[in-house]
């Protein structure tokens, strides 16, 4: 074929890809992954301790492990979501300020909501 | 968008509705909604290293009737999103690209989230006080 499919900038930009898909396409595929574990257990925990009381939960919540594995979820959980959403707002959000506005504005969200998470996992593990 | 007069591939509305298209879609939208999802659980663990009075607070919200609704579709969206996920990983390795057993797989996520939520909340409804 002779008509070139690439628009007139780019083809006199000469851009080729980022070369960042194949990390970002592996890394949610990996916390993927790690969430098939990670929640499956969570929402256990959260079943055996519907019924119970405050200080029943929170002593769990406190135990080494579930500590270290509940924040390894919330980390994983919000990594993968930014993943996730970034693509949607790629494919979706066709307003270039508006796109990057958003793309920010999941970033800054995840982060503090991860660190909320994972603050009050520390505070509820160490006791206070 | 720039007019570059590139070929367009055919869009939804020419298709017949297939399976495939649902279950795509609905792994975005549950997506989603366990990413807004996320910050429930982390205003849940909050409240529970704030303390008793706190907790009980989010404890309202969860058992209110509202709250109930909200953490069912909640539910739905995670069991679905974790079956079609690990679909989507063993797809990732090559396998079950065959057209009878996609929409077949299709079909089990939606059928396996559905039966795994009706579990859950039998579970929590009916037997979690016994």
């Amino acid at each position: 074929m002779s008509k070139d499919l690439r628009n007139p900038l780019a083809r006199a930009r000469g851009l080729g890809s980022a070369k960042e898909g194949v990390g970002h396409w592996m890394q949610q595929r990996i916390t993927a992954l790690a969430l098939v574990f990670l929640t499956v257990w969570f929402v256990l925990v959260v079943l055996s301790l519907v019924h119970t009381d405050y200080a029943t939960a929170r002593a769990t919540i406190a135990r080494p492990w579930n500590a270290v594995l509940l924040v390894a979820l919330i980390v994983t959980m919000f990594k993968h979501a930014v993943l996730g959403l970034q693509v949607v707002i790629e494919d979706y959000v066709h307003t270039r300020w508006l796109e990057v506005a958003s793309l920010v504005a999941i970033k800054f969200i995840a982060v503090l909501a991860a660190l909320s998470g994972v603050l009050a996992v520390l505070r509820i593990a160490l006791g206070n | 968008m720039a007019q570059t007069g590139r070929p367009l591939s055919p869009h939804l509305q020419v298709y017949k509705w297939q399976v495939q298209m649902a279950s795509s879609i609905l792994h975005r939208a549950t997506g989603i909604i366990l990413a807004v999802g996320s910050l429930i659980i982390v205003w849940g663990l909050c409240a529970l290293a704030a303390g008793a009075d706190a907790f009980s607070s989010f404890s309202a919200f969860a058992g209110s009737l509202p709250g109930t609704v909200v953490m069912i579709g909640w539910t739905l969206a995670f069991f679905y999103h974790l079956a079609n996920g690990i679909r989507h990983l063993v797809q990732d390795t090559g396998k079950g690209y065959a057209i009878s057993s996609f929409v077949l797989s299709s079909w089990l996520s939606i059928a396996i989230a559905i039966v795994l939520t009706l579990l859950v909340w039998a579970y929590l409804l009916l037997g979690g006080h016994a």
